[in-house]
């Protein structure tokens, strides 16, 4: 059983380790380490958190703190993504100027940053292979990709238009997979 | 300490206008970001443009969700007061959403109708997160060695099940490293 303090201290190595965005740790952690969904569920629990607004993360860690413990496990959910970022956050503030004009720092944080890039791609090949045999959604993640990261529309004007499509694709070619 | 009369005025300000952009932030705070700067710069002239840059920069360089960056403009505005108050104004309307949503899925987690909107948002969610690897591949993108970061990263995490913090560890001893080896990075 999933208890408060696992919650917390899930989502606080998730918001420790996030440097350059969460996005690459979530199912690392949620999915592979903690095992607080499955690699389908994470992918539908996402989709969902993604279209709501307010960060996805943030939604996903309000979701299953909400679905283990209820309101309080929102609570712990989300103080343990929020505590260390925002204390690393003040002390960034008060030092930035020396420290991000040191050449070194920079790039080092260069390369800490292309290879999170490579951590966030390789996590979403991982839950595309949770729904890889299903020809309705590559097209819909190869659309989502083409739109937000090649044509660069704007997100939402991409989602209103890319959800309804492919629920209604998903409608219309129902019980083939 | 107790705030005074101006300081209550500001944190109002702060928390509506981060409540009610809460309830627009789909893509979270980086999709929202310009509207953020046209809120707090352009209307509101909380500060000016070089300092909004900096914050923002601030927020990329900490760990955590991009959310802090709302968290480091409340506390340049009204410090750690300003802080609580803009943190919890961004987060609280967004994850009451969340919960009704939550609750509302398992409540019809029968219904086929459910199930379809689920497996139809699930590519979505995936697609958005190879568009998210892109869009930063792109950005940290100085070179070849960056890119082959990148590519190695990708490999690694895609084919193995290490720790990804080893990757990330050797992607930034690589771009201490490149300078003296002659790289541009």
């Amino acid at each position: 059983m999933v208890s408060h303090r696992d919650l917390f201290s899930a989502f606080f190595k998730l918001g420790l380790l996030g440097f350059g965005g969460v996005a690459g740790w979530v199912r690392q952690i949620v999915v592979e380490e903690r095992g607080f969904l499955d690699e389908r569920e994470f992918a539908e629990w996402l989709g969902v958190a993604s279209i709501l607004p307010g960060a996805n993360t943030v939604n996903l860690a309000v979701m299953l703190g909400d679905f283990y413990k209820g309101p309080s496990g929102v609570l712990a959910a989300l103080l343990g993504l929020l505590l260390a970022p925002i204390l690393i956050l003040i002390t960034i503030v008060s030092l930035f100027d020396q420290f991000a004009s040191q050449p070194d720092v920079s790039r080092a944080l260069g390369g800490a940053a292309a290879a999170t890039a490579g951590l966030v791609i390789g996590n979403a090949y991982k839950i595309m292979r949770a729904i890889r045999g299903d020809f309705r959604a590559m097209i819909v993640a190869g659309s989502t990709f083409a739109a937000v990261a090649i044509w660069q529309f704007p997100l939402a004007a991409s989602l209103a238009v890319l959800v309804p499509l492919s629920i209604l694709g998903f409608a219309a070619f129902g019980r083939r997979s | 300490m107790t705030p005074s009369n101006s300081m209550w005025g500001l944190l109002v300000q702060l928390a509506a206008t981060f409540a009610l952009l809460s309830l627009t932030a789909v893509g979270g705070a980086n999709a929202t970001l310009p509207e953020i700067h046209r809120q707090i710069v352009e209307l509101a002239h909380f500060m000016d443009d070089a300092t909004f840059a900096k914050l923002v920069a601030v927020a990329q360089t900490a760990p955590g969700p991009n959310v802090i960056v709302i968290s480091a403009i409340g506390w340049h505005i009204a410090g750690l007061l300003g802080l609580g108050v803009a943190t919890a104004a961004m987060i609280l309307p967004s994850s009451l959403v969340a919960i009704g949503a939550r609750r509302t899925m398992q409540h019809f987690s029968a219904s086929a109708p459910l199930s379809t909107v689920k497996k139809a948002l699930a590519p979505i969610a995936v697609g958005l997160m190879f568009a998210s690897g892109y869009v930063m591949a792109r950005a940290a993108d100085h070179g070849g060695l960056t890119i082959a970061v990148t590519a190695g990263m990708t490999l690694i995490v895609a084919r193995t099940r290490l720790n990804p913090l080893w990757g990330i560890a050797a992607g930034a001893v690589i771009g201490l490293a490149s300078h003296p080896l002659g790289f541009a990075f």
